[in-house]
């Protein structure tokens, strides 16, 4: 049971290891509130469509799975899209356009087609949370490097002097491409020396 | 805002893969060769522009008038996820070595997320039929223009002498990187 929730978050993290769902990956980790903001509506749909595809499984037609997963999983982001609007506005506006495009997050939707549609509820719903989990703590990461070099804080916290001057590329667009691709290469040089061991 | 403007800012300032990351999972994954990126940007370039008008339809004619705009995501998502079951069968039909040249990434293009944020944002901005027809083609150019310039590089680059560690992705998001630095470049045309 734990090898599900732990696999979602090491050995099958969704960005790092199967490279799925880049854009709000790229976008939303300009500062560690938003990669968090992004990470956990993100998990609380996957965990949510998980479920409910999980006990619809026999009753989907092959036919038209994929449509009806995109159906389930567009009225979950809604759900999320309406709460957080009522509860947290500011995430809400930071976030903008990526809390409606969940839906077409490729995690999502690969994992009702690779794990919801086939396995049982439980199951799927600790895929859920490991997946999630995965995700944010990916985002987490990303956004806690973006942030710092790019602005100079932690959430929000200045971390030095005032007459620190961020390299603002790093919250721009460059800044997350390149993010991405210095931490992807060190995961390589790391697992490389794993294996070599 | 005139037609000009909205297209010259959808292609270059406002890039949907480079500067927005809009569309990055297809941007990176169907980019190792040049015919295969001209083929997606093509498809992208298409369902962008119908979707768009058809979108614009059913927001102006049935979302707004019957105050259900919280429906918007789910009923965009379906509207997309039909036309492009609908274009691959009329390819299909018509077009049949069009549809040979596009076939596999025609169903991809659903959870493109391009394509559904040009029409969200086409709602948003308040735009008219005639702008967010011209949005939509032409952030589906802007798009075409990224992913083909970026096939060209990694065309390159497979045989470039690479640190082991960062051949594949790694090497392709840092070009990414310097291809989005030479378009921040563009933010000051307006």
């Amino acid at each position: 049971m734990f090898k599900i929730i732990k696999d979602g978050i090491i050995n099958q993290n969704p960005i790092f290891v199967l490279l799925l769902g880049m854009c709000p990956t790229l976008a939303t980790t300009t500062s560690l509130e938003n990669g968090i903001g992004m990470g956990l509506s993100a998990a609380a749909v996957l965990i949510c469509s998980n479920v409910v595809i999980s006990l619809l499984r026999k009753a989907i037609p092959q036919n038209v799975r994929i449509a009806a997963y995109i159906v389930i999983i567009a009225g979950f982001v809604t759900i999320v899209e309406m709460l957080l609007k009522a509860y947290l506005p500011d995430l809400y506006k930071q976030l903008g356009i990526f809390i409606p495009l969940i839906v077409v997050n490729c995690i999502i939707l690969a994992r009702a087609e690779a794990f919801a549609s086939k396995n049982s509820v439980l199951e799927s719903a600790l895929d859920g949370l490991g997946m999630g989990l995965g995700f944010t703590v990916a985002l987490m990461i990303i956004s806690v490097v973006r942030e710092i070099l790019g602005n100079g804080t932690i959430l929000g916290y200045p971390l030095f002097g005032a007459n620190f001057q961020p390299a603002t590329m790093v919250i721009l667009a460059p800044g997350g491409f390149l993010t991405l691709g210095l931490i992807l290469g060190i995961i390589n040089v790391i697992s490389a020396k794993r294996r070599a061991n | 805002m005139n037609l000009i403007t909205i297209a010259i800012s959808a292609i270059f300032i406002n890039n949907f893969v480079l500067v927005k990351f809009y569309g990055i999972c297809s941007f990176l994954g169907v980019s190792k060769k040049v015919d295969t990126a001209v083929g997606m940007g093509m498809a992208v370039t298409f369902v962008m522009t119908i979707s768009s008008i058809m979108t614009y339809l059913v927001q102006t004619y049935m979302l707004t008038p019957l105050h259900v705009e919280y429906l918007q995501t789910v009923t965009y998502i379906l509207i997309i996820a039909a036309l492009v079951q609908f274009v691959e069968m009329f390819l299909q039909k018509t077009s049949p070595s069009l549809y040979s040249a596009l076939g596999i990434y025609l169903p991809l293009i659903t959870t493109n997320c391009a394509v559904l944020a040009v029409t969200i944002l086409n709602a948003q901005n308040g735009f008219n039929f005639l702008e967010s027809v011209v949005n939509g083609a032409t952030a589906g150019l802007g798009y075409t223009l990224a992913i083909i310039v970026f096939a060209g590089i990694r065309e390159r680059l497979e045989t470039s002498p690479i640190p082991e560690a960062f051949k594949g992705f790694p090497n392709a998001l840092i070009s990414a990187s310097l291809m989005a630095m030479a378009f921040l470049g563009f933010q000051g045309l307006m």
